[in-house]
């Protein structure tokens, strides 16, 4: 504990050990000089963050209505990172995360319902109803997973990019994962390796502020993850996770380090979910000022409508009709994943094995 | 006093090497730690330091000898002020080995096949400074198995080779014909493989595809698995699959699972290969049998050869399939020799059994080093006058119970032998199996032969009760006959 203070750590006692809000991030509050969207990129911006948003929130209504199964977890409030993510990566490059993917998935282009019609476990899901709202891939969209077990994507994210230099193709692994899995062993062998080998691997951190209830103060020695790749010499930034701008920014940093052979980077995104950890967890772990306090200060779909209503001059009826687009959507995904069939029972047999070529 | 220098073990299962090179000579003064020759074996090479100090009397065995087994004098070392000539006249002499005299027999298995001449069981270590009887070199070849059914044209041409260089083989083989297959572990690159298993691949293919990891079995398991979803067929080598157990959740969770898991779009083409189950005297926690343990999951394939022309041939189908393999080897088996086909591309069908020895009255089914004891066993009840079938599974998982079933319904009995744990292992399931599919053919209960239920323990004899013995086996077989 005293290296830790000697650090310039706050004395961390783990009874009141939840950040309040006057501890906020720095990054949580708006930059003023946050890199500019054009027009096009910040209605883009909008409409892919809110689709993750209306689609997460019928998914957490079909789960209410015992339509989904099992574990549900949900992006809202996060949607800022991926979507800054993928404003700045190519084609072909990858995508891989831990088991809150919906997100993802839905900005790498994967079809809503087939990602809806998993959730609801039935056979036009992604895979075809057998894997759930944690195991979805695309090998189409460049996809990966979709990992129920904390921290493995990141070892295989690394493989991703491993896979990349090997055919020297310039692309890139974008391989997230959130602030619990940061602590697993297997992300430093793989931050090592990474290094070693100078994979084009982008790192992403999703800091929630919460493994499940337990707040990154509580469970991380080093709390700014930029550096978990100090030893390394893993570059890293910490990044406004709200603001898409920032988010890409500071991704076509990192992509272009990668993608020119400098190896890997890390960045981590200070972000923040405003539902619980799952749909079972009533977030008792934090106050619901806490809660309500950035999503009215910091929301980062709001910010960007506040931007394209008062910077683009975008009238407010464009945006309804977007926002009705996109429930239209969501709607749409949630009427065929509810009337889809669920699997033959054949299926219980199939993709057990693939059979060996001729 | 005299004292002799022995031929030294490299490691716990050399039984013989070669006497490369004296870099001293007869009448030269020695100090403790001056080296005084290089030795070999085929998978490293050693110097020979001197422990005392004195004369180097006689030089026993002349550089450039093969096969001079383990313990055997090299040469002899005069005392400082002893008269040299009477030293080297001297030493020399082949001495009792105290833990054999005591009825203390070696800890390493019996490795002898199908009639081959008994060879002498490796030297146990008894004590610092214990005498070591000297093991007459020997070679262990086994005949060709009698191929039941026929996996390589008749006639075609046989080539002696170790099991380590039939696997090395097949991975060079694979790797010249197909650019997406490559080897990653620790030290299979410069250090030629830990057990040299890898020889040669890093010269012919180079970094690039001959990869050599930190010690991170989790780590690097994960990323084998990331690069072979997207296509690409990694041979991951584990040093032993003991440390394969801190890369179990990605060879489960990650690379078995994830075809089903994406409705059948996420393949894994990967195979996790290296020495499995008991070597010799290395304890517990570096000698335990997976067999069992990956064969219980779904979505795996495991393989566990015994003869060198298997394990290429098996390697290879491993490594062309689109499914995670799990590839059991056996360290002790590394060093044995078999004929096998000479051939461009042999490649063997996973998931089928060999019947290795054919026989009327009672099945032995075995895999692996397992098989050393069954053939030696049906060899021990052939001079008994019993019949025995011997059935190399090859495969684990999918196990060929057709092939067992059938020699089941010849014989109308069974037993299984596996060095691995009783509990669940792989004789429960071939059990269960026969209780099914057999139940009517079977004259009487089918028995099984395994490691024992202990860890493995460190001390010679112990470490031989723990594992199978041919006596057990025979004493099995006899009992379903009830003879």
């Amino acid at each position: 504990m005293d290296a830790a203070n000697e650090a310039g750590q706050p004395k961390l006692d783990p009874a009141s050990a939840e950040p309040g809000l006057a501890e906020a991030p720095e990054a949580h509050r708006p930059a003023p000089n946050a890199p500019q969207f054009t027009r096009d990129e910040d209605l883009h911006a909008y409409h892919e963050m809110l689709l993750i948003r209306r689609f997460e929130e019928k998914a957490g209504q079909l789960y209410g209505m015992g339509l989904i199964g099992g574990f549900c977890h949900l992006y809202i409030g996060q949607e800022a990172v991926v979507i800054g993510m993928q404003m700045a990566s190519e084609d072909g490059d990858q995508v891989i995360t831990g088991y809150r993917d919906h997100g993802h998935m839905l900005a790498c282009g994967m079809d809503p319902n087939g990602v809806m019609a998993e959730l609801t476990g039935r056979r036009g899901g992604y895979s075809r109803g057998k894997g759930g709202s944690m195991h979805m891939f695309s090998r189409e969209k460049q996809f990966f997973g979709g990992h129920g077990i904390v921290g493995a994507q990141v070892s295989l994210g690394t493989g991703l990019g491993f896979a990349d230099a090997y055919r020297k193709n310039g692309k890139v692994s974008l391989t997230y994962m959130g602030d619990g899995a940061a602590n697993q062993g297997q992300v430093y062998e793989s931050f090592n390796m990474a290094a070693l080998w100078k994979l084009p691997v982008v790192y992403v951190i999703e800091n929630n502020r919460y493994a499940m209830g337990t707040s990154v103060a509580r469970a991380s020695a080093q709390t700014d993850f930029s550096k978990r790749g100090l030893s390394f010499g893993i570059p890293g930034e910490q990044v406004d996770g709200m603001d898409v701008r920032t988010v890409r920014e500071a991704a076509q940093r990192a992509l272009a380090h990668a993608r020119t052979g400098e190896g890997p980077y890390i960045l981590e995104m200070q972000t923040y979910r405003y539902r619980g950890h799952s749909m079972s967890d009533p977030a008792k772990y934090r106050t619901k000022d806490e809660v309500s306090k950035m999503r009215e200060e910091h929301d980062p779909i709001e910010m960007v409508r506040k931007r394209l209503i008062e910077l683009h001059g975008v009238p407010e009826a464009d945006l309804k009709a977007t926002d009705a687009k996109v429930r239209e959507t969501v709607n749409d995904s949630a009427e065929f994943a509810t009337h889809d069939p669920e699997p033959d029972p054949s299926e219980l047999w199939t993709d057990i094995l693939l059979e060996a070529r001729a | 006093m005299a004292t002799d220098i022995l031929m030294p073990a490299l490691s716990p299962t050399m039984e013989e090497g070669k006497l490369a090179k004296w870099l001293k000579k007869e009448g030269d003064t020695v100090k403790s730690g001056d080296v005084l020759a290089e030795i070999e074996t085929d998978k490293a090479t050693m110097e020979v330091e001197a422990i005392d100090e004195g004369v180097l009397a006689k030089i026993l065995i002349q550089e450039g000898t093969e096969g001079v087994a383990v313990n055997t004098p090299i040469a002899i070392i005069a005392d400082e002020g002893e008269d040299v000539a009477a030293a080297a006249a001297s030493g020399g002499k082949p001495k009792a080995n105290g833990a054999d005299s005591g009825g203390q027999a070696a800890p390493a298995p019996d490795m002898q096949a199908e009639g081959q001449a008994a060879k002498p069981a490796p030297s146990a270590k008894t004590g610092d400074d214990a005498p070591r009887a000297p093991a007459a070199p020997a070679t262990i070849t086994n005949k060709a198995p009698a191929p039941v059914m026929e996996e390589f044209p008749a006639g075609t041409e046989m080539v002696t080779m170790t099991v380590r260089e039939a696997l090395r083989d097949a991975m060079a083989e694979e790797m010249r014909r197909d650019e997406d297959v490559f080897v990653m572990g620790e030290e299979v690159a410069e250090y030629q493989g830990a057990y040299k298993v890898t020889q040669g691949l890093l010269q012919e293919f180079g970094a690039r595809r001959v990869v050599d990891t930190p010690i991170t079995e989790h780590g690097f398991a994960g990323i084998g698995v990331g690069a072979a979803y997207t296509g690409l067929r990694p041979i991951v080598e584990f040093m032993t699959f003991n440390f394969a157990m801190q890369a179990i959740d990605h060879i489960i969770n990650s690379a078995a699972k994830t075809l089903y898991m994406s409705g059948g779009q996420l393949g894994c083409p990967i195979v996790f290969r290296g020495p499995n189950g008991a070597a010799a005297r290395v304890g517990a926690q570096h000698s335990h049998d997976y067999a069992a343990w990956y064969s219980n999951v779904p979505g795996l394939k495991v393989i566990a050869p015994y003869t060198a022309s298997d394990a290429k041939g098996l390697l290879k189908a491993a490594i062309r399939d689109p499914n995670p393999v799990i590839f059991l080897e056996n360290e002790i088996l590394y060093g044995q020799t078999f004929p096998v086909p000479k051939l461009d591309d042999f490649v063997l069908p996973i998931g089928k059994a060999r019947i290795h020895r054919q026989g009327s009255d009672v099945t032995i089914v075995s895999f692996a080093i397992g098989m050393t004891y069954a053939l030696k066993a049906a060899q021990a009840l052939a001079e008994q006058g019993i019949e025995a079938e011997v059935i190399d599974l090859r495969t684990i998982r999918p196990m060929d119970t057709d092939t067992v079933v059938e020699s089941v319904k010849k014989t109308g009995r069974c037993i299984t032998v596996e060095e691995g744990f009783p509990q669940s292992g792989v004789g429960a399931e071939i059990v269960a199996r026969l209780m099914v599919d057999a139940f009517d053919y079977l004259d009487a209960p089918v028995l099984r032969i395994t490691g024992k239920d202990v860890p493995m323990p460190y001390a010679a004899n112990l470490e031989k009760l723990a594992l199978p013995n041919v006596a057990e086996v025979v004493e099995a077989a006899k009992s379903v006959c009830y003879k």
